[in-house]
């Protein structure tokens, strides 16, 4: 029998996007709102998920032509080298620093080192997540 | 007045999911228990939202999107799962 599911794959190019841009905004606001770097790419994974229930792996390879293993551990490597940059500076390890800084379009803005650390953290969610999802489903 | 309202959809709601779980355990094939799940997710988003308008907050709508995704996911994937009896194919053949 031939499947027909044009509506499924239409609707899901559509929302990949919404999911995706919903995570990155978790991410963001992480910092005084409910959100960041776990849930962010707990969100963001889910999008990838997504993505390869809807289609299949080999057509998600073509357009994200990562290894999720790397992902995962490239991640970790960020977390744990933001916070060997205070252990250098004589401060504990993993202490983090803000300041405030005049960008040119958003005015005054918080920058803070706290932003790397949870990137990290998104990477080995989005990694670890993705990594066993497929190792799951491998078995047929 | 619409406190009470408000109240009365909540007791309305859990009921409506008390139902959905009878038909999970209860559902004869497969689908009635899919359909029964996205119900499920259905109703508890809208009691979040209800709850959101009793308590006067905005901190619970990222729980309505990501609830509203997790049960859009999970449908999509008992779909497939019961149409073709593997979730993540690799190699789509048509």
């Amino acid at each position: 029998m031939k499947e027909n599911d044009v509506i499924l794959r239409t609707v899901t190019r559509v929302v990949v996007f919404i999911i995706l841009t919903f995570g990155v905004e978790l991410f963001l606001s992480g910092h005084h709102n409910p959100g960041g770097g776990f849930v962010g790419g707990l969100v963001l994974s889910s999008a990838l998920v997504l993505l390869y229930v809807v289609f299949d792996i080999e057509t998600v390879h073509q357009g994200v032509p990562f290894d999720f293993r790397k992902i995962a551990a490239f991640g970790a490597m960020v977390s744990l080298l933001s916070g060997t940059g205070a252990a250098v500076l004589g401060k504990p390890f993993l202490t983090q620093g803000f300041g405030y800084f005049d960008l040119p379009i958003f005015g005054l803005t918080e920058l803070a080192t706290v932003t790397i650390f949870e990137a990290g953290v998104a990477l080995t969610v989005i990694g670890t997540v993705v990594t066993i999802i497929l190792s799951i489903s491998k078995d047929v | 007045m619409v406190k009470f309202l408000m109240l009365i959809s909540l007791v309305l709601f859990s009921f409506t999911i008390l139902i959905a779980v009878y038909r999970i355990i209860k559902g004869p094939t497969k689908p009635d228990r899919v359909i029964a799940l996205d119900m499920i997710g259905v109703n508890l988003l809208a009691a979040i939202a209800v709850v959101s308008c009793i308590l006067l907050t905005k901190a619970f709508m990222e729980v309505i999107l990501i609830l509203g995704i997790l049960s859009f996911i999970g449908t999509i994937a008992f779909s497939k799962y019961i149409e073709r009896g593997i979730i993540v194919e690799r190699r789509h053949n048509r």
